[in-house]
């Protein structure tokens, strides 16, 4: 049996999951095997989603973990010995 | 830990949740786009996640749940802002048109050392940023916290059959929209040069 790219498409983040039954896996497989446009579209969206997951994107701002700190002490109490930055605050 | 901080010792707390901060944030940002906005965000989940701290069962993943936390804060403030339509007045993610990849011949791997520039995160948190919430959901959870499919099932409260389909419309919105711009910038300079 053999599917068409189209069909190739709407398996493509199953298939990054690992998570296609196995006869579907492997006639997936077979057809990337020999269609350059479809193994181009996988492989971008693996790498976009390894990207995505980089810690670098959505970085902390600085000054974050203080801040909160700060905001926890002030309204429950945690980390009360913790100096304060703006102690007139 | 948890229980000591609920037996009074609240100083811990700091120490429970500092691995989460940056998840907790991620979170909030992607919904708030306004970093102050986000971190506010961020800072009224911990403080909802403590006093709700005695609820906590573990029947989930402490990150699970704190995630799930802050996606209801996130939610509520854009709900109060008037900025989101109600999600049942939302596209239904699981009819609707078919969405179709980008179209490429061959792809040159970009390298994670990619992310040291500006320019390439910038494009990732837009692209992140330019799904409708309910596709952002399903890929911040997923991709971006590394959840597995069922985690993220619990945390939206959603079938696992649901993520998936969610989670690959999301992905190829992604590819369609970042592929060709990311494919750019690789020809624009070599990796190695930087
Ligand atoms: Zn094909």
């Amino acid at each position: 049996m053999v599917i068409e790219c189209k069909h190739v498409w709407n398996y493509i983040s199953d298939y990054l999951d690992d998570s296609l039954p196995a006869e579907t896996r492997e006639l997936v497989q077979r057809h990337l095997e020999h269609c350059e446009i479809c193994s181009a579209i996988l492989d971008s969206t693996r790498n976009i989603v390894v990207l995505t997951g980089d810690d670098r994107v959505f970085e902390l701002p600085i000054g974050f973990s203080e801040r909160l700190l700060r905001r926890l002490a002030k309204e429950i109490g945690t980390g009360s010995s913790m100096p304060r930055e703006n102690p007139a605050d | 830990m948890i229980t000591s901080i609920l037996a009074g010792d609240t100083e811990q707390y700091h120490e429970l949740i500092r691995p989460y901060e940056r998840s907790v944030y991620k979170m909030a940002l992607s919904f708030m786009k306004d970093d102050s906005d986000a971190e506010d965000v961020a800072q009224e989940a911990f403080l909802k996640a403590f006093r709700k701290l005695a609820d906590f069962r573990g029947q989930a993943k402490f990150s699970t749940w704190l995630i799930s936390i802050t996606l209801n804060e996130a939610r509520g403030r854009l709900r109060r802002q008037g900025l989101v339509r109600m999600e049942s007045l939302d596209e239904t993610p699981e009819e609707g048109s078919h969405i179709s990849p980008a179209l490429l011949r061959d792809w040159r791997e970009i390298p994670s050392e990619a992310l040291e520039r500006k320019e390439v995160r910038q494009m990732l948190e837009e692209a992140i940023g330019n799904l409708s919430p309910l596709y952002r959901e399903v890929v911040l959870l997923r991709d971006v916290e590394e959840f597995s499919i069922e985690e993220t099932a619990v945390a939206l409260a959603i079938t696992t059959g649901n993520v998936k389909v969610r989670l690959h419309r999301a992905r190829m919105m992604m590819q369609k929209e970042l592929a060709p711009r990311l494919k750019n910038v690789s020809q624009r300079r070599r990796w190695f040069q930087w």
